[in-house]
């Protein structure tokens, strides 16, 4: 009975805290963006979101998600296939490459690019003579997007098929079942809750992303700013009802990301109980 | 185990959409950047980072100015940021036409490190390249609390001082060299100028990399006691965020900033966007330029400009660079190339 009581005291008391500290460290700065955003009205608000400048950063955002996060899938899959399903020599280290993206800072990402791309680096003298813009351009941008994107697919995938084992792979193959058609219907199946989830993950952070995409844009208004970017540049201008405005969207973007983590959470959840069955 | 086949196929289907959606963003993508008409011709000006409202101003006055003149359709890109920071990416390769900048030796440092133009390059265009000048200024708050009047107060404990990064910020250098010939002005020695200078960036909590990121911290975020701005971007302050919340403090002795501006040759050939490029500059001089610039508080050039907006700027004791410092090349050399005094200052000043 006592101890009970203190495991309760002990549990609200906790629940308290976490609660108190989300409240001030993530409710009220999101709250605080909406505020300052329609600080001065619904129509500063919109006429902010449609302004021209604020519209191309919209849609590199846009396009630059939709180039890196299939690439990542592409990626992710064939990595974590590779890591989980096969033994070979030197997967440890493929395994630590996919994670350096996390352990580096983006701002290196980025500087990295520069150094390979930019007209002092390696490839940049070349590029300029055939004409290839890679750094302060999209192609630049997407490169440091994918950069830092690439180890969210993959990683949400390796642990489950690690625990899927290849006994299902095995049997259709043992069965007359084709490498690709043992993919798509063995594979894919078995892993599509955890692929939304890296997918969904992948996605917030390749338009959330500053830092790298920061170093290898050059800030051409219009051109090669993206949402966060332009962020920045509007707060920088004193124009901080259209700065909030625009930021709001990427909140948008977090609360949307979140709902949808947490439906994919249970659902994952729900395919792990299943699968031990 | 084996899962209903819907689901496989709305895995599969999902899949499938997200690749569709990236090729047709792809090719959307690499139409956009011609999406103009053929003929429209288009020009890259990176600048520093406080000019964002002049020549955003500027710019579609010249457009207009450009289709009169010869009927081609113009667009002009802008790019701003930390002078020092512009000038590094354009030697990565920012592609720019013409650059903006905030002292010469930025650009001495394209000129040294592309062959995007000539070492000469400050005596092609009248009053050393630079269209307009400013000088540097005290931002304090409201009724000046703190009673700031002159460099001797910035160094008294207590005083925040906010000044950005002299490593990256044009702006930053130009404020340091005032402090600099003030100190040595006064004390009558280097080794007393190095020591005051010292002392003045003991009291700077935070540099910024460029002067705008140093106004909002000043300005917005309400951090420090005194912003060491550009004379135009104190004006611009107090304009957007309120005459009553700041007041300008002009000190006795300050430095004649000269912002010059110059065509990428390299560049700008290989765009073929010479004569476009070269016209831009050349209107900054021109009366109707010089009046926006006026308007937009940096001092004209013009001797119209001039007499109308004489009582906007107050009369200062002006040092300049080549006077007083032997010119960019040797100041930069000296105070902030790694090694130089600003290093062993600021290394002083942590401790």
């Amino acid at each position: 009975m006592t101890i009970r009581s203190t495991h309760t005291t002990a549990s609200i008391g906790l629940t308290v805290v976490a609660l108190a500290f989300l409240g001030i460290f993530v409710a009220l700065p999101l709250v605080t963006v909406f505020v300052e955003a329609l600080s001065k009205g619904i129509a500063p608000y919109f006429s902010a979101l449609v302004d021209p400048d604020a519209v191309s950063a919209i849609k590199l955002t846009l396009t630059v998600a939709a180039i890196a996060v299939p690439l990542n899938i592409v990626f992710g899959i064939a990595a974590a296939w590779a890591i989980a399903k096969f033994d070979f020599p030197g997967k440890s280290i493929l395994i630590t490459f996919i994670d350096l993206p996390f352990s580096v800072s983006p701002v290196v990402a980025g500087l990295v690019y520069m150094l390979l791309f930019g007209m002092q680096g390696w490839f940049g003298p070349w590029l300029r003579e055939h004409d290839f813009q890679i750094i302060f351009a999209v192609p630049g941008i997407v490169l440091a997007t994918v950069f830092v994107t690439f180890p969210f697919v993959a990683r949400e995938l390796i642990p489950l098929m690690q625990e899927q084992g290849r006994d299902d792979e095995e049997a259709a193959l043992s069965l007359g079942a084709s490498g690709f058609q043992t993919f798509l219907r063995v594979t894919l199946p078995n892993i599509r809750w955890g692929l939304l989830y890296g997918v969904l993950l992948c996605n917030a952070r390749a338009m959330g992303e500053f830092g790298a995409v920061s170093v290898v844009s050059g800030h051409l208004r219009g051109l090669t700013n993206t949402m966060p970017l332009h962020v920045e540049i509007l707060y920088n201008e004193y124009n901080f009802v259209a700065a909030f405005a625009v930021a709001s969207l990427l909140a948008l973007l977090a609360l949307v990301t979140l709902v949808l983590k947490s439906i994919l959470e249970w659902r994952l959840g729900y395919a792990h109980r299943s699968a031990g069955h | 185990m084996i899962m209903p086949g819907r689901w496989r196929n709305l895995a599969v289907g999902a899949i499938i959409s997200a690749s569709a959606l990236a090729i047709s963003a792809c090719s959307q993508g690499s139409d956009t950047p011609e999406d103009g008409k053929e003929a429209a011709a288009e020009i890259l000006n990176v600048s520093y980072d406080p000019t964002r409202e002049l020549y955003e101003e500027i710019n579609p006055k010249f457009v207009a100015h450009w289709k009169q003149q010869t009927g081609q359709d113009l667009r002009i890109n802008m790019s701003h940021g930390g002078a020092g920071k512009q000038a590094r990416a354009v030697i990565d390769g920012l592609d720019a036409d013409v650059v903006t900048l905030a002292l010469a030796y930025d650009i001495d440092e394209i000129a040294a490190k592309t062959n995007a133009l000539s070492e000469g390059w400050q005596k092609r265009l009248p009053k050393n390249s630079a269209p307009y000048t400013s000088t540097i200024v005290f931002l304090v708050r409201d009724g000046n609390p703190k009673g700031v009047k002159d460099w001797d107060d910035l160094v008294r404990p207590g005083v925040a001082v906010i000044t950005p990064n002299p490593k990256t910020s044009g702006g930053a250098r130009w404020n340091f060299l005032a402090a600099w010939a003030y100190a040595r002005k006064k004390f009558g020695s280097e080794a007393a100028a190095e020591d005051f200078v010292g002392k003045l960036y003991a009291n700077v909590p935070v540099l910024d990399s460029g002067a705008r990121g140093a106004t909002t911290t000043f300005a917005e975020r309400g951090i420090g006691d005194v912003l060491l701005a550009w004379e135009n971007e104190a004006f611009l302050a107090r304009k957007e965020l309120g005459e009553d919340k700041f007041e300008i403090v002009v000190p006795s002795i300050s430095i004649l900033a000269e912002p010059p501006v110059t065509v990428l040759d390299g560049n700008a050939k290989r765009h073929d966007t010479e004569a476009v490029s070269e016209a831009y500059l050349k209107y900054l001089y021109t009366a109707e330029a010089q009046d926006i610039i006026g308007k937009n508080f940096y001092r004209p050039t013009g001797e119209a400009a001039k007499k109308k907006y004489a009582s906007t700027f107050p009369a200062v004791n002006l040092v300049t660079v080549d006077g007083d410092f032997g010119g960019w090349q040797a100041a930069q050399k000296r105070f902030f190339n790694d090694g130089g005094v600003f290093d062993r200052i600021f290394a002083e000043a942590k401790k």
